[in-house]
């Protein structure tokens, strides 16, 4: 059998599975409705693409990046930014102008800072830079503090945030790609160069940083209160019902409305991700196809003799870390997109970082249609454990009494269950099969 | 008087909490450190083994609760500490031979063994969760403090009260017989000596007739029994929460690596840095300030330089600083 034909067949498997879910009950193992099964496609699709982005990191240049929770994190928040409408009334002198300035002069205080750290020597350097990033700090705070009091106090229930440009919210995709990159230009600059734990150590710090900046700072995106119905690239399902047209043409395939609108939208969401999706593979396969491809394996394979052929080791995992990051955000600014809800309190680091690790190692770490694959089938299982978890506790004690305290007890933690599944997942696939369901070429 | 009572003010919400807190970073960070040093890998598996440990500390208490038997003043969970110990060395040793052994034999790249603890991780988790639950658990009881804020208002005539709780004295204590012990260990026994030189040259010590595998079954249990105390103390101090114990991974790691990642000594060193960094950017010194500063200059603010939801963002400054300017760390790891 050869490779593709592998691949084809395991592809083909996962479509399967996904068909199942929206067609049969069989024994209880699937849910036996279109709109589980496209929520588990979407959700897999947004999976592969963080994926994709890991996969770079990981599988083209030997990156380990455990911060992918934040750079998704950073891509969700563009939505909001761009396409939610401004919120004129704070933007005077006192409110978000000011705000913008205190973040100019905080960025020309770090420019200054690091200027200064390239520029002088010895003891003069370490005076120099903390006089600088001290006096800095509280410069920044005395225009930041009173700016955001302003914004903060405009109908807190409503807004206290700057709001956002406007702008169609599909041009916040390439922004939160954008705004990933250059967190991950920040902690590649001071991190990459460095033995292989230290990135992983300071990634894991960032995102921690980043997703407790999005919880407390509510004047950029209103932090835990929530950000509701950010515009949507597609219809809304309300809308639709209210179209006698639609409500025709569902009744031609014998559903109602309700049902028929939302699988229209999920169905549509899909399609858009699949084609994000396709057009990110194909880029990749073609970079790693090109010499630019042939230099990043060599570097990862030996990266002494890549340095001794003259490239530019260093530079060239900036550059990786700072593609797989961005399209992390990416897929961030998508998700955000399709929940039309900015909520960081969804951003759990086991969910959105090692999870997509799980995905990248099962799938066959160097191979875009492995990650794309591991996405996909690890989110299903994702989805299904929660479901099976429960149901299979059930089974196996159904032999002690309903009311025992342990039987209690195992049924209430059946929710953990998948993290544990996708431990020992991960743990046999890294045994067994180290290489990954579709291995790299 | 204003002096004294800055003092107090300063001991009460600052010094004292500062010093429990790096004293359970460092006992957190040794284990790490270790394990560096050793096996030569970052684990991540390090919070959940403490929240593994933890959580069966906290079982054994409640069984030796319902069965009667108390400390007195100290908190029960002292005498479920070696039960638990016992019950995380077995768990961590029996994930070595099924995990990492393989790995060992095969001589796999350190970030391979990253990514396998980080299995290891997700799987204690799940157990962890399922054996307690996700919510937040108090096992202290006992005796609450040595030194009682109204009592000392009372008995000093200062404004300021100063409260030294009986878990974070216990924790200081603690902290310091296991060091003494683990130094003693180290460096006066024949398993210490032989973990330090399998550390500082594997294919010597190898050459001189130490046991690897001995070697490695020691530092996975004197790992585990540092992680089991550090989780106690720290829940004990605060409170048991699962994912707590998760996010901590990232201030034991800065506490490591300030250190000097493989060097014992400095991961102490390194966990007080953190702490007191920690402590003293997020605590609001408007209190302090006002009883120094003379009347004109009393602050208007709280005087915080960062609001304590940031506490992460300081472990994490401090760990660039560290990665920028020195990257042994303080004294000198192993290299970079």
């Amino acid at each position: 059998m050869t490779a593709n034909m592998r691949t084809l067949l395991l592809f083909a498997g996962m479509a399967l599975l996904i068909v199942l879910e929206g067609s049969t009950t069989f024994l209880g193992i699937f849910g036996g409705s279109w709109n589980s099964a496209l929520f588990i496609l979407t959700f897999g699709l947004l999976s592969a693409i963080m994926s994709l982005g890991v996969n770079m990191q990981w599988g083209y240049a030997g990156l380990f990046n455990v911060g992918v929770v934040g750079f998704v994190a950073l891509g969700g928040l563009a939505p909001v930014l761009i396409a939610t409408q401004p919120v004129s009334e704070v933007w005077t002198s006192a409110g978000a102008y000011r705000l913008l300035l205190a973040l100019l002069v905080g960025a020309a205080i770090i420019g200054l800072a690091i200027t200064l750290n390239h520029r002088l020597r010895g003891r003069g350097r370490v005076i120099a830079l903390l006089v600088t990033l001290v006096a800095g700090f509280f410069i920044f705070r005395a225009i930041f503090d009173p700016a955001v009091e302003v914004i903060e106090a405009f109908q807190p229930a409503t807004y206290s945030n700057i709001g956002g440009l406007g702008l169609p919210v599909l041009l916040a995709w390439p922004v939160g790609a954008l705004f990933a990159a250059g967190a991950a230009w920040m902690i590649g600059k001071t991190a990459l160069g460095l033995r292989s734990d230290y990135l992983a150590i300071a990634t894991l710090g960032i995102a921690e940083i980043i997703v407790s900046v999005l919880k407390n700072e509510d004047w950029l995106a209103r932090g835990v209160k929530l950000v509701h119905s950010i515009p949507r690239p597609v219809p809304r399902e309300i809308d639709l019902q209210a179209d006698p047209g639609f409500v025709d043409f569902a009744a031609r395939f014998g559903t109602d409305p309700v049902t028929a609108s939302t699988i229209l939208v999920k169905l549509l969401y899909a399609l858009l991700f699949l084609a994000v999706l396709l057009v990110l593979i194909f880029a990749m396969e073609m970079a790693l196809k090109s010499p630019w491809g042939r230099m990043m394996r060599a570097i990862r394979d030996n990266e002494v003799a890549a340095e001794a052929m003259g490239k530019n080791v260093t530079g060239r995992h900036l550059q990786i870390f700072i593609l797989g990051s961005a399209v992390c955000g990416l897929a961030g600014a998508m998700m955000v997109t399709m929940d039309s809800l900015h909520n960081p309190s969804t951003y759990n680091p086991l969910r959105f970082t090692f999870l997509i690790w799980v995905m990248v190692i099962v799938g066959g770490s160097g191979n875009n249609w492995g990650a794309m694959l591991g996405g996909l089938l690890i989110s299903f299982l994702w989805v299904k454990v929660e479901v099976w978890g429960p149901a299979a506790l059930n089974f196996l004690t159904s032999g002690l009494d309903p009311d025992s305290p342990l039987r209690q007890h195992l049924q209430d933690s059946a929710a953990h269950m998948r993290l544990l599944t996708m431990g020992l997942v991960l743990l046999l696939v890294l045994r067994f099969s180290p290489r990954g369901l579709i291995p790299e070429k | 008087m204003d002096l004294l009572n800055a003092i107090v003010a300063l001991l009460n919400f600052v010094v004292i909490p500062a010093t429990a807190y790096g004293a359970q970073l460092a006992l957190g960070a040794l284990g790490v450190t270790l394990i560096y040093g050793i096996l030569r890998f970052s684990n991540f598996a390090h919070g959940d083994t403490m929240a593994f440990g933890t959580a069966m500390v906290i079982l054994f208490t409640w069984l030796f609760q319902s069965m009667g038997i108390h400390l007195g003043p100290l908190p029960t969970a002292l005498l479920a500490l070696p039960f638990g110990i016992a019950a995380t060395a077995a768990l961590v040793l029996g994930t070595d031979r099924a995990v990492y052994r393989f790995y060992r034999k095969q001589k796999a790249a350190p970030v391979i063994l990253v990514i396998v603890s980080m299995g290891v991780m997700f799987v204690m988790n799940g157990v962890t969760r399922f054996i307690i639950g996700v919510g937040e658990i108090r096992f202290d009881d006992g005796a609450r403090f040595v030194i009682n804020a109204g009592e000392f208002k009372k008995s000093t005539g200062l404004a300021e009260g100063l409260a030294f709780r009986s878990t974070q004295a216990l924790t200081i204590v603690t902290a310091i017989l296991v060091v003494a012990a683990l130094f003693w260990f180290l460096n006066r026994t024949r398993t210490g000596k032989s973990m330090r030189a399998y550390s500082d040259n594997e294919d010597l010590a190898l050459l001189s007739g130490i046991s690897p595998e001995k070697v490695v079954a020691v530092t996975w249990t004197i790992s585990a029994a540092l992680a089991v105390i550090a989780g106690t103390l720290y829940g004990l101090d605060k409170s048991f929460k699962a994912f707590n114990y998760f996010q901590l991974l990232l201030p034991i790691f800065a506490s490591a690596i300030v250190g000097g990642l493989g060097s014992p000594l400095g991961a102490i060193a390194g966990g007080f840095v953190v702490a007191f960094s920690e402590v003293s950017i997020t605590y609001a010194w408007k209190k302090v300030a006002t009883y120094v500063l003379p009347e004109s200059l009393a602050p208007d603010g709280l005087m915080q330089l960062l609001s304590t939801d940031y506490k992460f963002a300081v472990s994490f400054a401090i760990l660039i600083i560290v990665l920028l300017f020195k990257p042994t760390g303080l004294f000198k790891g192993k290299s970079v």
